[in-house]
């Protein structure tokens, strides 16, 4: 049974609640840092942790804190990522349901690491009673003394506020969710400035996930060299893998980075293998965005080496045989699906999400939904596949913000390991017509 | 329907503002059109937009481009119970396009459409964040997970029973925002 330091205590009876939470050892990184920590000596630890990113990027927590530029007289702060809206990933909804306070607890900590007087947790509109659950737990904060000024009687004052989204892909992005915290449209900023220079309101500002936020904790707790032990070279710690698709044990599990893939997928300690004893046919590892990857390749790399659920080993082999930890949102397909149609699920909704303001972005995702429409329907030329695959090449790197990338990889990772699958839908339509390519509510029940 | 807020309803719009440091109270913009739409029949129309740009002191394009951006805004009126369904990737491979045509059936309308006793209205929404549990669908606050096509029978029975006022006073927003 691997290590778990974030959600080892979910089936707590009333761990939602401050007191339950506290008798659990909760807070200790609070009491810790701001009693016998200096600010630099809380970023320092966060550094030798290893700690990265958990919302997707995976960039070192410890150096993008670092870089929080500090000039005299001038607001610092920190925002934490709620968002949460990659397809297949429900990490931070469950951690932030069940035991709220671990957030809270990471904002505290880790805004006396920033020097942040404020905080805003800014949360998709859809998770609106997970926001009801949060601001309980920030009303109990504020009664505890753990909140407001002079927190336990030290120096240090904060106060932390929810922000509630309105329905937007896009705020994930952390320039665009700063223009929706200030009350606009979400429209990513182009970088530079960086938000550690010029955040919200122009302050210096770092915007972290909340499962990177609440990770701080143990951090603290056990230090940063013994947070570094666990895992596989650069990818240090446990993470939330959001599993879901067609397995037999959907959820939320926490493992040490560098669990190997089949592992996860069949053993009864997380997956449960696939639905029904069916054969699995591909998987997506890291939410919506990241290539989808057909079993051989998510099971071994190209060298024929197990692959493990770590940063490195998902990508190694690049976009040619490999594909990305990213947030962690992994779902299973087994081999009843249709890759063409499952696709089109993932155009649909980037185009959807385009926020409109790049062309190549916003036109190039309403294209591709259209080609994969026709083509799910029956009406697919040969020509198709090519245009799709140079559709999504001019949409790669040419946009100011990462959603146009994460619309272009799905598809070209769908065709170029399931390039068949898309010359059977045009070539011989009358195959699939009628052929539902899910599991039906029915199927599912008896399962 | 007036458009204006009542006293305490104010008063929270107030506290609302004073998260934001002076100065910066357009900040609220997102929070203030959730309590007005919940407030003002479950849609955000071009009078409720101005009457928030007044309370924000600022223009009503600022208010417009907003309200039109985000999808959980209704630029049009929509039943008492929004039924929300999921048809992102997890939920499609366990099944949403079966719960879309079987609210369909059920209620006589296609997606996107109002049932003529303006009770339930259809609308398919990309990922929850409910993957592990799908299929699912939102109506108001409350997430319906796991859903089979018994469990979609009993939901719109259990609604239509409670006479259900509009699905966002469910959303607790006077406690929360």
């Amino acid at each position: 049974m691997g290590k778990k330091l974030l959600i080892h205590n979910d089936h707590v009876p009333g761990i939602a609640t401050l007191e339950v939470y506290r008798q659990n050892g909760g807070y200790a990184s609070v009491e810790k840092a701001l009693k016998s920590m200096t600010p630099a000596e809380v970023v320092e630890e966060v550094k030798k942790s290893g700690l990265r990113g958990r919302g997707g990027a995976g960039f070192p927590t410890g150096m993008k804190w670092s870089f929080l530029a500090k000039p005299e007289g001038v607001e610092r702060y920190l925002v934490c990522n709620a968002d949460e809206s990659e397809p297949g990933t429900f990490k931070d909804r469950y951690l932030m349901e069940k035991i709220p306070h671990a957030l809270i607890e990471g904002m505290i900590t880790s805004s006396y690491a920033l020097g942040a007087k404020t905080s805003y947790i800014y949360i998709r509109g859809e998770y609106f009673y997970v926001a009801r659950i949060l601001e309980q737990a920030i009303e109990e904060a504020y009664a505890a003394g753990l909140l407001g000024k002079n927190i336990l009687g030290t120096d240090f004052s904060h106060d932390c506020y929810v922000q509630v989204g309105a329905g937007a892909y896009i705020c994930g992005e952390e320039t665009a969710l700063l223009e929706s915290l200030e009350g606009k449209r979400g429209n990513p900023r182009i970088k530079p400035p960086f938000p550690a220079i010029a955040g919200l309101y122009g302050c210096p500002t770092v915007v972290n996930n909340v499962e990177t936020i609440a990770a701080v904790c143990p951090i603290i707790n056990m230090g940063g060299d013994e947070y570094a032990k666990i895992g596989v070279g650069r990818s240090t710690g446990t993470k939330l893998i959001s599993a879901s698709g067609h397995i037999n044990k959907p959820g939320v599990y926490e493992i040490e980075l560098g669990l190997p893939v089949e592992e996860f997928i069949y053993s009864e300690e997380y997956c449960g293998g696939i639905i029904n004893g069916r054969k699995m046919k591909a998987v997506v590892a890291g939410g919506s965005s990241v290539p989808i990857l057909p079993t051989e390749l998510i099971l071994k790399n190209d060298k024929g080496e197990p692959r493990l659920m770590t940063y490195e080993s998902l990508s190694e082999g690049g976009f040619a045989t490999g594909t990305m930890l990213g947030s962690g949102g992994f779902i299973v397909y087994d081999e009843t699906t249709s890759i063409v149609k499952n696709l089109y699920t993932f155009a649909r909704f980037y185009h959807h999400e385009s926020c409109g303001q790049c062309s190549p972005c916003r036109e190039g995702t309403g294209w591709m939904e259209k080609i994969l429409h026709r083509i799910v329907e029956g009406h697919g030329k040969p020509s198709d596949i090519d245009l799709l695959w140079d559709i999504q090449r001019k949409i790669e790197g040419n946009t100011i913000c990462p959603l146009g990338d994460a619309a272009a990889w799905p598809v070209a990772s769908a065709i170029r390991h399931f390039r068949a699958e898309f010359e059977e839908y045009i070539n011989h339509p009358e195959r699939i017509k009628d052929v539902k390519h899910y599991y039906s509510v029915h199927q599912l029940a008896g399962a | 329907m007036e458009i204006k807020f009542n006293d305490e309803t104010l008063a929270l719009v107030q506290k609302t503002i004073k998260r934001y440091p002076e100065g910066k109270h357009k900040s609220a913009l997102l929070p203030i059109l959730h309590i007005a739409q919940a407030e003002f029949g479950g849609w955000l129309s071009p009078e409720t937009m101005d009457y928030v740009a007044s309370i924000l002191n600022i223009k009503p394009i600022e208010v417009y481009e907003v309200a039109s951006f985000y999808s959980m805004y209704n630029l049009k009126p929509v039943g008492k119970c929004l039924l929300e369904v999921c048809r992102t990737s997890s939920c499609w491979t366990r099944g949403a396009e079966d719960i879309v045509n079987h609210l369909e059936k059920k209620l006589g309308i296609k997606e996107g459409e109002t049932t003529k006793d303006g009770m339930f209205t259809i609308k398919t929404v990309e990922c929850l964040g409910s993957c592990g549990t799908a299929p699912m669908l939102q109506c108001g606050a409350s997430f319906h997970e796991n859903l089979t096509l018994e469990k979609v029978d009993s939901l719109l029975d259990e609604y239509r029973a409670a006479g259900k006022q509009r699905s966002y006073t469910d959303m607790d927003y006077k406690n929360t925002l």
